[in-house]
């Protein structure tokens, strides 16, 4: 991965306080700020119908912002039409030209910007042969894979040279081992030609392995922006951490905060250390929430002092490279422990009552 | 091949070769899916094959001259028409048979219509020798009969003719007077036929009309022709050959031959000019004999301003030509509403397809308004519109745009019919064209924007090439009602503006020239085929998408 530091870098890409609304009631974007840096790779992450497509749709030029500016290069574009912003877009279904071959398409950026026939040529073979598709440029768009379309929707993006390039659910339609293909691909591709790429999807997987920095929207709002390691590790709320991976919580009320650690006692009535991290005062409700990977149940790998609580194993499956047990802890029975399937590692049995245990700063206090 | 591996032949699990076993199959399925379709097969074949085929039939078939002139026209082969003389004698005396027999039918003056078609004028010569001609041989008649009344009974020349067999036969039908069952088939006396051929031949011809209608040949007055050609065949032949003829008529006969020796020879062709000097011309003749065949390219001839004439095809007197110039008219005014049609629906079908669901469907409520309106309401409603009393004139003389002296004159003109034909195909393109766009994703336009494409770009180079199937099928409907309409052009078009169809109409329903109206509509049909085979040329017909 690249330098994931943004702060430096004068910003390529600017929201500044955008709204969007389409009815004049409702607000499917509510005040997005946001700042891109030049070369950067950043994914919008979000359930449906959160904005994340509205939003490049602004950025693209086809929906208006309802208020904000939108800035591109320092300059406002939001009375610029689409064809003048210079912005390589992927669309969801490709919107591959079905009356084109491959070459025609892609071609078809060169022309409109009157660029000489053996010029284009060049670049058009250029482009074919940066996505491996060179021997497909006779073919149309009706006579390739999923896959194959998906990388010629790429080069007609790339083709023109953009500085900016956006993507919506590129891989959307795609099967999984051929998806996670494509994911290397783009992310090479984008770091190798130094563009800017704004990515969305709602797959969360997708998000972590090719960005640079990950917007999680929800509600029309950007929860969190994060590179992907401390989107994972350190969610900023529970939503956050309730879509980014798996996350077992459990409900309590902050009994006392001293420093950076919060007492919070559990609804049966167990006291627990947590890391407070949108918790303020004594009393409040709290969402306390731990990743299953930091659950540990082995006496002799606690560590010294840790806190430990009673649970049953309810059910036990073997994943392969994993296993995965559901335990009932403080009257929650969705509580996941993932363990490695190591040569020492203990197999546990449904109806077995065990004690577990994790460390303070693994276990955040999130808003309720 | 694919069927082939090195080994031979693939086969099925059983040992049949694999192609085989699927034949079979796929043969099963066929069988099957046929029977599903084949009311719907007959029904197509009865409502739409056949009435075509019937059309086409009728473009060439040209019976009626043969069926009511049969002798004419076998004796009319002969004759040369380049003579510059009318037929002879053995003509004539055919032709006073069969007006005999086509009079007594009244079946001469349909003949006449239908040969008025190609020589004009000569209906009224039949129509009068249809009257004159049952009176041809009255004066022999007369003779005969003043010589024993005898000839005038119709029983004589029954027992004269017909054979014994067919007497007694007759005999018994009489005596038993039995509902419903028809008079024996008349049969000839055996050797009556040398012994008098014209009179048996013309008898034979009047035995074979009378019986095929309800009539007994004994209650049938004899035909005054009948003693024109006795009197012939009584010159001609030898007493012993009248002598040999046996029956009951054998002796009347005989003095029949003694009367008859003082006759003045008969002249059927002075004759049939004392009744209308039209038979002595040579081009009257000339049509008889250029239509005697059963089937003809008269029709299509005369549909495309050509005519027989002695000296071969040629093109018709100038002011007969009007069938070119209606199929040219027809083609590009036709071509020209489908192009407004095509301007005018083009836009309309982009906003529908465009459109949120609920707003579309309101506004293809008012593109499918006209079609709950009748067609002549619609029509009428262009009348009130256009003409020169009409609203639009009222309002441009209003606002001085028009003196109210020169009113325009937009109906009953071509103006009128491509204004109204304009209005009611316009549907008829939308709905296509709206069916394909709809079809077509928003996210083109989008991304040829985004590629840098100006918005007429993106729509000429995107957009446009993928409604084209809408626009080709929406114009092949459009110009193909537009070819065969003929209510508006007739309500509308005056004489200008008038098209092909309206004048098969008029052939159909008032000269009822049905042969001309199907090879004009033979014509029509075989452009129709033409363009379209061009347009799969052009085109492309796979690119034609009706939703
Ligand atoms: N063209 C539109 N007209 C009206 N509402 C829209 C339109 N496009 C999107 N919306 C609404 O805006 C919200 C956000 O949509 P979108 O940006 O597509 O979300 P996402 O891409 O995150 O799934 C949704 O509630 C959606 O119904
Ligand atoms: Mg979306």
């Amino acid at each position: 991965m690249k330098d994931t530091s943004t702060g430096g870098n004068a910003a390529f890409v600017e929201f500044e306080h955008v709204q969007k609304s389409y009815d004049g009631e409702t607000l499917v974007v509510k005040d997005l700020n946001l700042s891109i840096a030049k070369g950067e790779f950043l994914t919008m992450l979000g359930p449906s119908g959160s904005g994340k497509t509205t939003c490049l749709m602004m950025l693209a030029g086809f929906e208006t912002a309802t208020h904000g500016e939108i800035k591109l290069d320092g300059r406002p574009i939001n009375n610029i039409p689409p064809h003048k912003r210079g912005i390589g877009m992927v669309f969801q279904n490709y919107a591959l030209f079905p009356h084109m071959t491959v070459a025609e398409n892609l071609a078809f950026p060169l022309e409109v910007r009157n660029i000489g026939k053996s010029d284009r040529e060049e670049k058009v073979k250029r482009a074919l042969d940066m996505v491996q598709m060179g021997a497909f440029g006779g073919r149309r768009p009706a006579q390739l894979s999923g896959g194959q379309q998906q990388r010629i929707a790429l080069a007609r993006a790339l083709v023109f040279e953009p500085e900016l390039v956006l993507m919506d659910e590129p891989l959307g339609a795609l099967d999984k081992q051929l998806r996670e293909h494509m994911q290397f691909e783009i992310t090479r591709l984008a770091h190798n030609l130094g563009i800017t790429t704004v990515y969305v999807t709602h797959d969360q997987t997708e998000a972590l392995t090719m960005s640079d920095n990950v917007a999680v929207f929800d509600d029309g709002r950007i929860q969190q922006l994060a590179p992907p390691d401390v989107l994972y590790e350190e969610p900023a709320n529970s939503f956050v951490a309730q879509f980014i991976g798996e996350n077992n919580t459990l409900l309590g009320t902050v009994k006392e905060i001293k420093g950076d650690v919060a007492v919070v006692q559990l609804d049966d009535g167990e006291l627990i250390d947590c890391k407070p991290v949108n918790v303020s005062k004594p009393g409040e409700r709290t969402r306390v929430s731990i990743r299953p990977e930091r659950v540990e149940f082995n006496k002799a790998r606690l560590q010294q002092g840790a806190h430990t609580l009673k649970a049953e194993v309810l059910e036990f499956i073997y994943m392969g490279d994993i296993f995965r047990t559901r335990l009932r802890v403080a009257g929650n029975e969705e509580f996941v422990v993932k363990t490695r399937n190591a040569p020492d590692q203990v197999r546990l049995q449904p109806g077995q009552e065990i004690e577990i245990g994790w460390l303070p700063q693994d276990c955040r206090a999130l808003d309720a | 091949m694919s069927d082939t591996t090195q080994n031979g032949p693939m086969r099925a699990a059983d040992g049949t070769p694999l192609k085989k076993s699927l034949a079979r199959a796929l043969r099963r399925q066929k069988l099957r899916a046929l029977a599903l379709i084949a009311p719907l097969l007959i029904f197509v074949l009865v409502t739409f094959i056949a009435p075509i085929a019937d059309m086409l039939f009728r473009s060439v078939q040209n019976d009626i001259v043969a069926d009511t002139l049969p002798r004419t026209v076998v004796a009319l082969k002969d004759w040369d028409s380049t003579s510059g003389e009318s037929p002879g004698e053995e003509v004539f005396s055919a032709l006073a048979v069969d007006f005999q027999a086509a009079a007594e039918q009244k079946i001469h003056t349909k003949l006449g219509s239908r040969l008025n078609y190609e020589n004009p004028g000569i209906s009224s010569l039949f129509r009068k020798t249809g009257r004159g001609a049952e009176d041809i041989g009255d004066a022999f008649m007369d003779q005969f009969v003043d010589a024993n009344a005898a000839w005038k009974d119709s029983e004589t020349w029954a027992g004269l003719m017909g054979s014994d067999e067919w007497l007694a036969e007759q005999a018994e039908w009489v005596a038993a007077k039995a509902e419903g069952v028809k008079e024996p088939k008349f049969r000839l006396r055996d050797g009556i036929a040398d012994a008098l051929p014209r009179t048996s031949s013309t008898y034979a011809t009047f035995a074979r009309d009378t019986q095929s209608g309800t009539k007994s040949l004994v209650k049938t007055k004899p035909w005054p022709v009948f003693f024109v050609a006795l009197a012939q065949d009584l010159a001609t032949a030898s007493p012993e050959v009248i002598a040999s003829v046996s029956g009951d008529g054998a002796a009347l006969l005989q003095e029949a031959a003694a009367t008859a020796a003082g006759f003045e020879p008969f002249d059927y062709k002075a004759a049939f000019t004392d009744i209308d000097k039209g038979w002595d011309n040579v081009g009257n003749w000339i049509t008889v004999q250029s239509y005697s065949a059963r089937y003809t390219p008269g029709y299509f001839l005369n549909a495309v301003d050509l005519e027989k004439s002695p000296d071969g095809i040629q093109a018709r007197p100038e002011q007969q030509q009007i069938y070119i110039k209606l199929f040219v008219r027809t083609m590009w005014m036709s071509m020209l509403i489908t192009g407004c049609c095509l301007l005018l629906g083009y836009p309309v079908a982009w906003i529908l397809a465009n459109l949120r669901a609920s707003t579309a469907n309101v506004l293809m409520i008012l593109v499918l308004l006209p079609f709950w309106t009748s067609l002549l309401v619609r029509t009428s409603a262009w009348k009130v519109l256009l003409q020169q009393q009409g609203v639009i004139n009222d309002i441009l003389v209003w606002l001085g745009l028009v003196d109210d002296g020169n009113r325009l004159v937009m109906i009953n003109n071509q103006f009128g019919t491509i204004v109204a034909m304009t209005h009611i195909l316009l549907p008829f393109m939308i709905l296509p064209l709206y069916s394909v766009m709809k079809t077509v994703p928003p996210a083109y336009l989008r991304a040829a924007k985004s590629l840098g494409a100006t918005p007429w770009t993106a729509f000429w180079r995107v957009y446009f090439p993928q409604s084209v199937p809408g626009i080709g099928a929406g114009s092949i409907l459009c110009f193909i009602l537009a070819i065969g309409y003929y209510i508006t052009p007739e309500l509308v078009g005056g004489t200008q503006g008038v098209f092909i169809s309206n004048r098969i109409a008029f052939h159909i329903s008032s000269s009822l020239n049905w042969g001309l109206a199907a090879a004009l509509g033979t014509i029509l049909l075989g452009a129709v085929l033409l363009l379209y085979y061009v347009y799969d040329k052009i085109v492309g017909i796979d690119n034609v998408k009706l939703g």
